[in-house]
């Protein structure tokens, strides 16, 4: 009874403390509440669009690369389409697919990072020399090549490989492919030295099985550094989803990404950048924001790691 | 040193190996094959005629097969022809390379001589004005979308300005030396940029781990000026990660290329491969493909040796 009183309160001041920590580091914070504000305005999206009174495929050939105005509060595109509401579906888009990628890597990651780690020799020597391998990698011509497969040839039927939600899918896939390394490293690390406590080693000796120890002993003690990786890795695959979908591989218009909205903005350069502007901005912020919260909760979490 | 090197060698092969049969087999799931080109290119085929066109060029072979005939034919100098530029490969790769190693050449030694100043500055003074400011410039280039600051420069500089041109190679009828420098300013900058931003952090973080060190307290007690700890001691035992880090580098920056040069229409090796893929341009795909690979293996290797050259306390086993 007592004992489980103080490890709740153990673990209550742990949080605390690691709050603390994250609410010292002004730039994590800061990043934490633009993010959120960004989730929350492209999760509204559609509310903006009936406030506006602009639908997102109106295409309006009269009002072409229009400056600020009530009814566009950041004008329109090269074919009348109002920036704003473009600018907060794409939102949608780009965030949902660097974090929903990012999940993914991060689950690819830990599996072959704790299986490296806690069965070591032969198998750890052939997945980190694989892992090796995919880092070694020149990522961004193969990503186009992936993103330029033609699905029917994989045995996929017409009609899934030519649905226009696919190229959301497969963006995530292929940049789930390459994402797992870092994670897979660090949960490698992790497993290691957890391996070699006495809770694991008696969890070991009572005769749990590998797959049980691996779940319930190993993972949970290994989370900070998989959100810390995870965190980190959002902003990379954010980037690489904007560059594939800016050289017209990516996310396929009329679905707006933030990638794919400047591959139009280069030809009207010179007659409206706010068109580039725009876009470009919400990937940088987006992506900085990111960066700066993983760095902030690797502050919290690992206070021991020095980020120099 | 030689063992190590040996089996490196060795793994790198057997990846360019199982890179080759991936790439090749990827190639092959490319929208449209030759035949298809060419049925559509002339409306007389018929079915019979593409069946036979594809037996006579061995596409109706499995995959295996298919790649150990090209694998054969490349081993033996034929890397086959360039649709597009209607030219065998190497000689559509060669000059291509050149504009590549040109650019990444200058862009290269421009960011290693900014940023190991700009680094080591930092270091000196850690949590200073500077330092903060060095520190988000570092991160704010980390997270800037490549294509979009090759954007911005060319409104700012080309649109804007009119300092200098938006893109291309050199003015058509014009060429020379100081025509083409100015059409590579602006790609160089974007590089150059994106890479002080990458590099600058590397050289604060491991200048900071030196200074660390007892040796350093040790040389300052002994009356060395900050200047000497800095650059005589510091610098140099940082130089071992830096140099390591920067050979590393050499081989993302080739596909990092690839953005520039197509943003600004420069035809290097990046925009090379990215024409040839959506062009189905096959041979000159795959070609370009693995050349990028075998870079970035050998820039990996080169880092390996760096670091075994330079730190005598490091062994290669």
């Amino acid at each position: 009874m007592s004992a489980a009183a103080i490890s709740v309160t153990g673990r209550h001041e742990l949080r605390l403390r690691v709050l603390r920590r994250f609410l010292r580091h002004r730039l994590a914070v800061a990043s934490a509440v633009i993010l959120a504000v960004l989730i929350l305005a492209s999760v509204f999206a559609p509310a903006v669009e009936r406030l506006l009174g602009a639908d997102i495929r109106d295409v309006d050939l009269s009002a072409i690369l229009q400056g600020p105005s009530p009814a566009h509060p950041l004008g329109t595109d090269e074919l009348g389409r109002d920036l704003l509401v473009r600018l907060l579906y794409g939102g949608r888009i780009s965030l949902l697919v660097g974090l929903v990628a990012a999940v993914f890597s991060a689950i690819i990651g830990a599996a072959i990072g704790i299986v490296a780690g806690y069965f070591g020799g032969r198998l750890d020597d052939l997945l980190m020399r694989f892992t090796d391998g995919v880092i070694a990698l020149p990522i961004l011509p193969l990503l186009i090549v992936l993103a330029a497969v033609d699905l029917t040839k994989l045995g996929l039927p017409a009609s899934v490989a030519n649905s226009s939600d696919i190229s959301l899918y497969r963006i995530i896939v292929i940049t789930a492919l390459f994402g797992w390394t870092g994670v897979a490293r660090l949960v490698r690390g992790a497993t290691l030295s957890l391996k070699e406590r006495e809770f694991v080693r008696a969890a070991i000796a009572m005769g749990a099985s590998p797959w049980r120890v691996m779940r319930i002993h190993i993972l949970p003690n290994a989370i900070s550094p998989i959100v810390v990786a995870t965190t980190l890795s959002v902003g990379g695959i954010i980037l690489f989803e904007s560059v594939l979908s800016f050289l017209g591989l990516g996310i396929q218009p009329p679905i707006p990404s933030w990638g794919n909205m400047l591959t139009g903005a280069q030809e009207q350069l010179s007659s409206a950048p706010q068109l580039m502007i725009w876009p470009g901005l919400m990937i940088f912020v987006t992506v900085i924001a990111f960066n700066f919260l993983g760095d902030g909760l690797q502050d919290a979490l690992d206070p021991r790691a020095l980020s120099d | 040193m030689s063992a190590f090197l040996i089996r490196r060698l060795i793994q790198s092969l057997a990846v360019i190996a199982i890179m080759s049969f991936l790439v090749y087999a990827l190639i092959g799931l490319m929208p449209g094959d030759p035949i298809d080109i060419m049925i559509a290119s002339d409306p007389k085929l018929t079915p019979d005629d593409a069946a036979r066109l594809r037996a006579l060029y061995g596409l109706d072979l499995p995959i295996g097969e298919r790649y150990w005939n090209w694998l054969t034919a490349a081993l033996g100098g034929d890397l086959g022809f360039s649709r597009t530029h209607s030219r065998p490969v190497l000689q559509v790769m060669g000059p291509h390379l050149e504009r590549t190693l040109l650019l990444m050449g200058i862009s290269f030694v421009l960011s290693a001589a900014i940023a190991i100043p700009l680094g080591v500055w930092a270091a000196a003074r850690p949590y200073s004005l500077h330092d903060y400011a060095i520190n988000l410039f570092s991160f704010a280039g980390r997270s800037a979308p490549p294509f979009w600051l090759a954007l911005i420069l060319i409104f700012v500089f080309a649109v804007w300005l009119g300092w200098f041109p938006a893109g291309g190679l050199e003015t058509i009828g014009k060429g020379g030396f100081w025509d083409r420098l100015q059409y590579l300013v602006l790609p160089v900058l974007s590089l150059t940029l994106l890479n002080v931003a990458g590099f600058t952090r590397f050289v604060r973080a491991e200048t900071m781990a030196v200074m660390r060190q007892d040796f350093i307290r040790t040389a300052r007690a002994k009356g060395v000026s900050e200047r000497g700890v800095l650059t005589g001691h510091a610098l140099r035992n940082a130089m071992i990660p830096i140099v390591t880090i920067i050979a590393l580098d050499f081989g993302t920056l080739f596909s990092g290329a690839l953005i520039t040069e197509t943003v600004f229409a420069y035809p290097g090796m990046g925009k090379m491969i990215y024409d040839s893929i959506l062009a189905n341009d096959f041979n000159l795909a795959l070609v370009g493909l693995l050349f990028a690979t075998f870079v970035t293996l050998a820039a990996n290797i080169g880092a390996d040796v760096a670091y075994a050259v330079l730190d005598p306390r490091i062994a290669l086993t």
